[in-house]
């Protein structure tokens, strides 16, 4: 089943240049975000700040006096080498801004996935291996329940319990890792956990799914019937087989977890992308708003693209089809 | 996808339901009825429903009747749930927010359905550069996580609920579009399909007779998890205050308002979020046994269960 390296070549060849065009196709939105706001942006962003010479620096600045394709391949090219212009609201690069906040988010995004990944293969799997029997029922229901939960009101719970209520954990803030390693582990913990919630319970039903799918794989029944334990199948034919798709479902639960920080962010004051945006939007900042929608746009695309190449090399199928 | 219009055509030919013996298959609404969860989620869904339409009637206070004396009182006889910081009965407040959510829910599955369905029944049968240039927007839509695109969205225009129900519309358009696709490329193939081709049947009529019944049940079900979705969406919308403005209520709003009142008043938290939750569930649960029923795969482990 070995793939000619030329084969893979081909492969990840063709999912560049697919990510390529999609990644053309983000930047073609994102700028035209700023260019679909009724009216005169750096009008409406400075409000009732407003003075000839602010306006005027603002306008030259951000570019928005020249003509809209001059605009266009100005943005492309100067996106390209990481200047995303500045933002309307402090006037500090928008690149710089949006490095700042990445650790933050990165970090509670990872917290959160970890932990959903820790409640779904092992639901996951147990549920599939008892299809149809209580056990499968309680995961089933028990997984809407998690995929229904809006995320920012199980924030709010578990502060009442765990904050207000009990004084355990703190309901706010944010310590760096690199500061204090303890510090964010107090500090990470509700809102990874909120995080984690909803991305596992999404991941348990794709766990699940895989698992059932492996399970009825004729060398799965070749295995049993050849006396092998139970707890030997269960661990290297089923559950390494299963986990190969679950892989994609985790790339692009991360991507909808970047999109969960947001309000997750709001309520912990979780110093982030997602806090970034919000203030942003609150503020008319679109320089600020089109740079952090095209940074996540883009974490999105890199992180599919590289789950894709994982998948292939971990399953060969793949690359033939 | 075949499976599901020959048993449509068969309970149609015997309004009775009965299984015909030849094929074992029987109605879909009588699996449905079987199966006691979707059941009692149709069941939420139509209290909520009547709730929404009902509103000025059962809510037992008006919507933005403050009265400071009362403020953040715990639930009592008088008040259900409490009041907020205004004064303002909590439970009224839900009650009224409920058709607001339903509306925006609704307003923007259904836009999102009529011009996202045709897109994909449109890239999936015709092919060739056309399904490319469309499924390459797609995948540029779904480049962005939902909640960023509609915030996006929302920043260019003005909050309100117009602009709510455009931004989750057109964040949830690609979904259908894909969904509509890929049931068409699998109906597309199917010999009746081929035949009504060679026989010179024109385009169009292959489309409304042959290709949009056969892709009814993935559409069905994923109009019941958009519903979900959508009320989630409004909900987070609302929650950071780009989504219904006050003094206007609704549920993510009303989270919005009690995140200050944390220690003092349990309730202004506790209970919005509940009418959320319920409602997402709801259509959750309804589009799982929808899908059970609907989709030839899940169908046929549910007759199995029913003959066991």
């Amino acid at each position: 089943m070995r793939m000619s390296p030329r084969a893979v070549t081909r492969f990840l060849g063709m999912r560049l240049i697919h990510s390529a065009v999609v990644l053309f196709g983000v930047m073609v939105v994102t700028f035209a975000l700023i260019q679909l706001v009724p009216g005169d942006p750096v009008r409406l962003a400075l409000g009732t700040r407003y003075t000839q010479e602010s306006y005027d620096a603002l306008m030259a600045a951000s570019g928005l006096d020249r003509p809209m394709g001059e605009q266009f391949f100005a943005y492309i090219g100067s996106a390209a080498t990481g200047d995303l212009g500045v933002s309307f609201r402090s006037g500090q690069p928008v690149t710089v801004l949006l490095f700042e906040r990445l650790p933050a988010t990165l970090s509670l995004a990872g917290a959160g996935l970890l932990i959903g990944l820790l409640i779904a293969v092992p639901a996951g799997l147990w549920a599939a291996l008892r299809e149809g029997r209580l056990a499968d029922g309680v995961v089933r229901i028990t997984s809407q329940f998690g995929v229904s939960i809006p995320d920012f009101w199980m924030g709010m719970l578990l502060i009442l319990v765990f904050s207000t209520g009990l004084g355990w954990l703190p309901s706010s803030g944010y310590i760096p890792i690199s500061e204090s390693p303890g510090g964010w582990l107090r500090q990470v913990t509700l809102p990874a956990i909120t995080v984690g919630t909803v991305a596992g319970a999404i991941l348990t039903r794709y766990v699940r799914a895989a698992t059932l799918e492996v399970a009825n794989m004729g060398y799965v029944r070749t295995a049993k019937s050849k006396g092998l334990a139970p707890s030997v199948v269960t661990l290297r034919h089923i559950a390494r087989n299963a986990l190969v798709p679950v892989l994609t479902v985790a790339g692009i639960q991360l991507a909808t977890i970047l999109s969960g920080v947001i309000v997750v962010e709001v309520v912990f004051a979780w110093p982030g992308l997602g806090r970034l945006v919000f203030d942003s939007v609150a503020s008319r900042d679109y320089p600020m708003i089109q740079g952090a929608v095209l940074l996540i746009a883009v974490m999105f695309l890199l992180i599919n693209f590289i789950v894709d190449v994982l998948y292939a090399v971990v399953d060969p199928r793949i690359r033939l089809a | 996808m075949k499976q599901t219009s020959e048993t449509g055509g068969e309970a149609s030919q015997d309004p009775s339901g009965s299984a015909s013996p030849a094929s074992g298959r029987v109605a879909a609404w009588k699996l449905l009825a079987a199966h006691p969860v979707t059941l009692f989620s149709i069941f939420v869904l139509t209290c909520i429903v009547v709730v929404a339409l009902a509103a000025p009637w059962i809510a037992p206070y008006g919507v933005n009747q403050t009265d400071v004396s009362r403020a953040l009182q715990p639930p009592s006889a008088a008040h259900w749930m409490g009041t907020d910081d205004l004064g303002r009965d909590v439970m009224s407040r839900i009650i009224a927010a409920t058709g607001t959510s339903m509306q925006i829910a609704v307003a923007s599955v259904v836009f999102a359905f009529m011009v996202g369905v045709p897109i994909g029944i449109l890239a999936g049968y015709v092919g060739g550069l056309v399904d490319a240039v469309l499924m390459r927007v797609v995948d540029v839509m779904f480049a962005f996580p939902v909640l960023l695109l509609a915030l996006a969205i929302v920043a260019i225009l003005t909050p309100g609920q117009l602009t709510t129900m455009i931004a989750i519309g057109v964040v949830f358009t690609p979904i259908f579009a894909r969904v509509a696709r890929a049931s068409t490329l699998s109906v597309r193939v199917e010999p009746f399909v081929q035949v009504s081709r060679t026989m010179g049947t024109p385009g169009w009529w292959i489309l409304l007779r042959h290709i949009l019944p056969n892709i009814t049940g993935p559409i069905v079900v994923q109009t019941s998890l958009s519903l979900a979705f959508a009320i989630l969406s409004e909900a987070a919308l609302s929650f950071l205050g780009l989504g219904i403005q006050p003094p206007y209520p609704s549920w993510g709003g009303m989270l919005f308002d009690a995140q200050g009142f944390m220690s003092q008043a349990w309730w202004m938290s506790v209970f919005p979020g509940a009418a959320i939750f319920i409602a997402v569930l709801a259509f959750n649960l309804l589009g799982d046994g929808l899908r059970d029923v609907l989709d030839p795969k899940q169908r046929t482990l549910a007759e199995l269960r029913r003959k066991r």
